[in-house]
C-alpha cells in the first residue's frame, strides 16, 4: 500500500538534496552581491566570482528543481493515484546517479575548472567532468520521468475509463515536458561539448550549440514552475477552506503550457546572428500564446481564493481577501508568489517583445527579471509544499508554524528589495554577468546606490533561507510525543468531474503534437547548420 | 483512391474533438477573462509581427558565415579596414572586431542622426555588445557575422560594453563610441579600400 514509510523516505531523501543545494547556493548569492558591488576590495577576485555564480546558477537551476520536482512528485504521484512507486529501486537508482552527477560536476566547479556559467556557451569549455556530472543528473531525471508516465500507465489500465486525479496529469505533463526540454541540451552535451572537452573533436559550431540550448532553455522554466502551478489548483482551495474553480480548465493550462513551452525557445536567440529573423518571429509569436494559461491561471487563483473567502462569510466585493487563512503556509505563499508573477509577468513581457529586448538583452535586468519569478514566484511555492509535505513525510507537526509565516514574509520582501534595483541597474545598461565594476565611465557611477540595496536584499534572503531549513530541520528531528497523523488533502473541484474526453485524460496526443510542432520549429533551424558549414570554433579556456 | 476514406476520418475526428470541446462547462466569467486575454494577446502579436513585416524593426538575423579564427586572413576584417567606413554612395558602414578583452578599433567616432550598419565578428569566444540606452545590441558568435544596422538619436560620449560572459575578464571588455552631432561630423579621411567597402 502506499504512505509507508519507503515511499516517505524516497521523497524525503530527493527533498532534502534540494534544499541543502539550495542553502549552500544562497550563501554563495550574498557573496556574488557583495563582490560585485566592490565595497569590500579584499573581496575582488573574477576567478572565485565565476566559480561561485557557475556553481550558484548550477545548484539553483538544476540541482534544487530537479531534486525537488522528482521528490514531490513521487509523493504526489503515490498520494494521488494511491499506488506504490513503480519499482522503487529504479528509482531509488535514478536518485543516486543523479547524486553522483552533482558531486562529480561540484568538482570542478569549485576548484575553478567549470567557470563556464550554467548556460556554458562554447566555444569556451569547461573540464569534462563537469558535462559528464550535468549529464548524469539530467539521466536521473529522466529516470523519474519514465517512472511518472509508467504509473499513469499502470493506473489508466487498473481504471478504465476513470478521470486521472488533476495532480497526476500535472506531474505527467511535466514529465513529458521535460523529456523533450532536456533533449535540446542532451544532443549539446553529447554531440559538442564532451567530444570537445575531451579532445575528440577540434572545433564545433556555436551556432548550433546555441541552437540547441535555447531549444531548452525555455521550457525548462515552465519545467520549474509546473509543480507551483500545480499548488495553486490541487492544493492551495482546500487549504484556503474552498474548491477548485474548474479541473477542466486545469487541465487545459497544463496542456498548453507544456506544449507551447516546447517550440518557442529562439526569444534567447533575439539578437543572435546564427538564425534568420522569420523564425524568430514565428517563436516569438509563440511566446506570447504561453502567456495564455497563465493568465488562465492567475484567474483560478484568484476566484478560488474568493470562493473560499465567501465561504468563510467574506461580504462585499472584497469582504472575502481579509477572511482569508493568512496564518495558513500555502495560503499566503501563494498570494505572495502571486504578486511576484504580476510583476515578474509585466517584466517578461518586455523581455518578449522582440525588438524592445534588444533594450535589456543580456543586462542586469535579465537576471533582475529572473530572480523574481523563478527565486520567487516559484521557490515561494517550494517552500509552500515543502511546509505542507514536512509533517506528512516525517509524521510529527510542523516544529513552528508562525516562523515558518516570518520567513515567508521575509523572503518576499527580500526579494522585492533585491530585484527592484536590479532592473533599473539593467535599465542603466549594466550588463549581467559581470564580477566587478571597472568602466571608466560616469554612467556607472549612478550604479552604486542601486548595488548596496542589493546586499540588503540578499541578506533578508538569506536569513529568510536559513530559517526554512532550520524549521524543517527541528520538525524532523526534535523529540516530540505528538504524531501528526494528518493525510494529504487534494482541493475538490466545485463541479465534480464524471467523465473527460481522452485528450483531457492523457499525454499522448499532446506528445504527438508536440513532436509536430518541434518539427516546424526546430527542424529546418537545425538542419541549416549542416548546409551552411559555417567555420568551426576552436575551444578555449576562461 | 484512399484519401477519400482518410479525410472522412480526419473530418470525423475533428468533428468529436469540437463536440468534446464545446461539452467542457466554461465559466461565464471565465469565458469573459479568456476572450479579453485573447484579444491582448493578439493585439501584441499583431504589433510585432506589423512591425517585423512592414517596419522591418529587426533583430539582427543575416546568416552570414565567417572564419573566426583566421580573421587575420580576411580581407574585409583586416586590420586597416576596420571603423567607420563611407562607401561611394556615402553609407555608413562601421566594422568591428570583439577579442578578449576589447573591441577593435578601441573608439570610433559616428555622426548621429544617421543610418549606420554595424558588422560585428568574434576572432575567439562568444561576445556581446551593447551600447547603453540604444538599441545597438548584439551577440557575437564565431563562425558568424553579426549586421546590425540603427541610429543614434542623440551625440553624446557612449560606453560599448561586452555583456556575455567571454571568459574571467569580461568586465574589462569594454570600449568607447562618440556620437557627434551630423553637422559636426566628418567622415574619416582614410579613402575605402576598393573591393571591400562593396560586400554587396
Ligand atoms: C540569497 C539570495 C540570492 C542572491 C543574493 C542571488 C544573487 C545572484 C547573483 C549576484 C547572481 C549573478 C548574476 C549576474 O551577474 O548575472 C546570481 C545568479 C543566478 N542566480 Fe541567484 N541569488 C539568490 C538566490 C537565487 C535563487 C533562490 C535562485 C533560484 C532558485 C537563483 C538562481 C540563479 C541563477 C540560475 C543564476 C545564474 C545566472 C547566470 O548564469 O547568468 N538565485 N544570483
Ligand atoms: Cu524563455
Ligand atoms: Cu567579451
Amino acid at each position: 500500500m502506499t504512505n509507508d514509510a519507503a515511499e516517505r523516505k524516497l521523497a524525503l531523501s530527493h527533498l532534502w538534496v534540494a534544499f541543502i543545494a539550495f542553502i549552500l547556493a544562497c550563501f554563495m548569492g550574498e557573496y556574488q552581491v557583495l563582490e560585485r558591488s566592490g565595497f569590500i576590495s579584499a573581496m575582488d577576485s573574477p576567478t572565485v566570482y565565476f566559480a561561485s555564480v557557475s556553481t550558484h546558477g548550477v545548484l539553483m537551476a538544476f540541482v534544487l528543481t530537479s531534486f525537488f520536482i522528482m521528490g514531490s512528485g513521487y509523493y504526489i504521484a503515490v498520494t494521488s493515484l494511491k499506488q506504490a512507486v513503480w519499482n522503487r529501486t529504479l528509482a531509488w537508482g535514478g536518485f543516486w546517479l543523479a547524486v553522483a552527477g552533482t558531486v562529480i560536476a561540484a568538482v570542478p566547479l569549485l576548484t575553478g575548472r567549470a567557470s563556464v556559467l550554467y548556460t556554458f556557451y562554447p566555444p569556451i569549455v569547461a573540464h569534462a567532468a563537469f558535462y559528464i556530472g550535468a549529464t548524469l543528473l539530467v539521466a536521473g531525471s529522466w529516470v523519474w520521468c519514465a517512472i511518472m508516465l509508467l504509473m499513469l500507465r499502470q493506473w489508466k489500465m487498473a481504471h478504465p475509463g476513470q478521470v486521472v486525479p488533476l495532480a497526476m496529469f500535472a506531474t505527467a505533463m511535466n514529465a513529458l515536458l521535460w523529456l523533450w526540454a532536456s533533449a535540446g541540451v542532451a544532443l549539446e552535451i553529447l554531440f559538442q561539448l564532451i567530444p570537445l572537452s575531451l579532445g575528440w573533436t577540434d572545433t564545433i559550431d556555436p551556432g548550433l550549440a546555441r541552437t540547441l540550448f535555447a531549444w531548452t532553455l525555455h521550457p525548462i522554466v515552465y519545467f520549474w514552475l509546473i509543480p507551483a502551478y500545480t499548488a495553486f489548483y490541487v492544493f492551495l482551495p482546500k487549504q484556503a477552506g474552498g474548491y477548485l474553480f474548474s479541473d477542466e480548465m486545469a487541465r487545459l493550462a497544463f496542456i498548453v503550457l507544456a506544449v507551447f513551452a516546447l517550440p518557442i525557445g529562439f526569444h534567447h536567440l533575439y539578437m543572435d546572428p546564427e538564425q534568420a529573423s522569420g523564425w524568430k518571429l514565428l517563436h516569438g509569436v509563440g511566446t506570447f500564446v504561453v502567456a495564455l494559461p497563465t493568465l488562465v491561471t492567475g484567474f483560478a487563483v484568484l476566484a478560488s481564493l474568493e470562493i473560499a473567502g465567501n465561504l468563510r462569510g467574506g461580504k462585499g466585493l472584497f469582504g472575502w481577501i481579509g477572511c482569508l487563512p493568512w496564518t495558513n503556509t500555502m495560503v499566503l505563499s501563494v498570494i505572495l508568489s502571486l504578486l511576484m508573477l504580476i510583476f515578474g509577468g509585466f517584466g517578461g513581457i518586455v523581455n518578449a517583445s522582440y525588438a524592445m529586448n534588444a533594450m535589456v538583452h543580456n543586462t542586469a535586468w535579465v537576471p533582475g527579471h529572473f530572480h523574481l519569478i523563478f527565486a520567487g514566484t516559484t521557490v515561494i511555492m517550494y517552500f509552500a509544499i515543502a511546509y505542507y509535505f514536512w509533517p506528512m513525510l516525517v509524521k510529527k507537526p510542523l516544529y513552528s508554524n508562525a516562523l515558518a509565516l516570518l520567513q515567508l514574509w521575509l523572503w518576499f520582501i527580500g526579494m522585492s528589495i533585491l530585484t527592484t534595483p536590479w532592473h533599473v541597474l539593467g535599465l542603466l545598461g549594466q550588463p549581467r554577468r559581470v564580477s566587478g565594476v571597472v568602466y571608466n565611465n560616469l554612467l556607472t557611477l549612478s550604479w552604486k546606490p542601486y548595488e548596496l540595496m542589493m546586499i540588503l536584499g540578499g541578506l533578508i534572503l538569506l536569513g529568510s533561507a536559513c530559517l526554512f531549513i532550520y524549521n524543517l530541520a527541528k520538525t524532523q528531528l526534535h523529540p516530540t510525543q505528538e504524531v501528526f497523523a494528518g493525510e494529504i488533502e487534494y482541493a475538490e473541484p466545485m463541479h465534480a468531474v464524471a467523465s473527460l474526453p481522452e485528450w483531457l485524460n492523457d499525454i499522448t496526443l499532446w506528445n504527438k503534437v508536440i513532436a509536430v510542432l518541434m518539427a516546424i520549429s526546430f527542424g529546418y533551424p537545425i538542419l541549416q547548420f549542416f548546409f551552411i558549414h559555417a567555420p568551426g570554433a576552436s575551444p578555449w579556456g576562461f | 483512391m484512399q484519401l477519400e476514406p482518410l479525410k472522412q476520418k480526419c473530418m470525423q475526428h475533428l468533428r468529436e474533438f469540437y463536440a468534446q470541446w464545446r461539452a467542457i462547462p466554461i465559466d461565464k466569467l471565465e469565458q469573459k477573462w479568456i476572450t479579453i486575454s485573447l484579444i491582448v494577446i493578439g493585439l501584441f502579436v499583431g504589433i510585432i509581427t506589423v512591425d517585423a513585416l512592414f517596419h522591418s524593426v529587426n533583430p539582427p538575423g543575416k546568416i552570414e558565415t565567417v572564419d573566426s579564427a583566421s580573421l587575420h586572413l580576411n580581407e574585409e576584417f583586416a586590420e586597416e579596414n576596420l571603423g567607420v567606413q563611407v562607401d561611394a554612395k556615402g553609407d555608413i558602414t562601421i566594422r568591428m572586431v570583439a577579442g578578449r578583452y576589447s573591441f577593435f578599433p578601441k573608439h570610433i567616432t559616428v555622426p548621429a542622426e544617421t543610418r549606420l550598419t554595424f558588422r560585428w565578428v568574434s576572432m575567439d569566444v562568444l561576445h556581446g555588445v551593447h551600447i547603453p540606452m540604444t538599441n545597438m545590441s548584439t551577440m557575437i558568435v564565431p563562425g558568424y557575422v553579426a549586421e546590425i544596422t540603427t541610429t543614434f538619436p542623440k551625440p553624446g560620449e557612449y560606453p560599448m560594453l561586452c555583456n556575455e560572459y567571454c571568459g574571467l575578464g569580461h568586465n574589462h571588455m569594454w570600449s568607447n563610441i562618440s556620437v557627434l552631432a551630423r553637422e559636426d561630423w566628418v567622415a574619416p579621411a582614410r579613402l575605402p579600400v576598393e573591393g571591400a567597402a562593396n560586400d554587396k
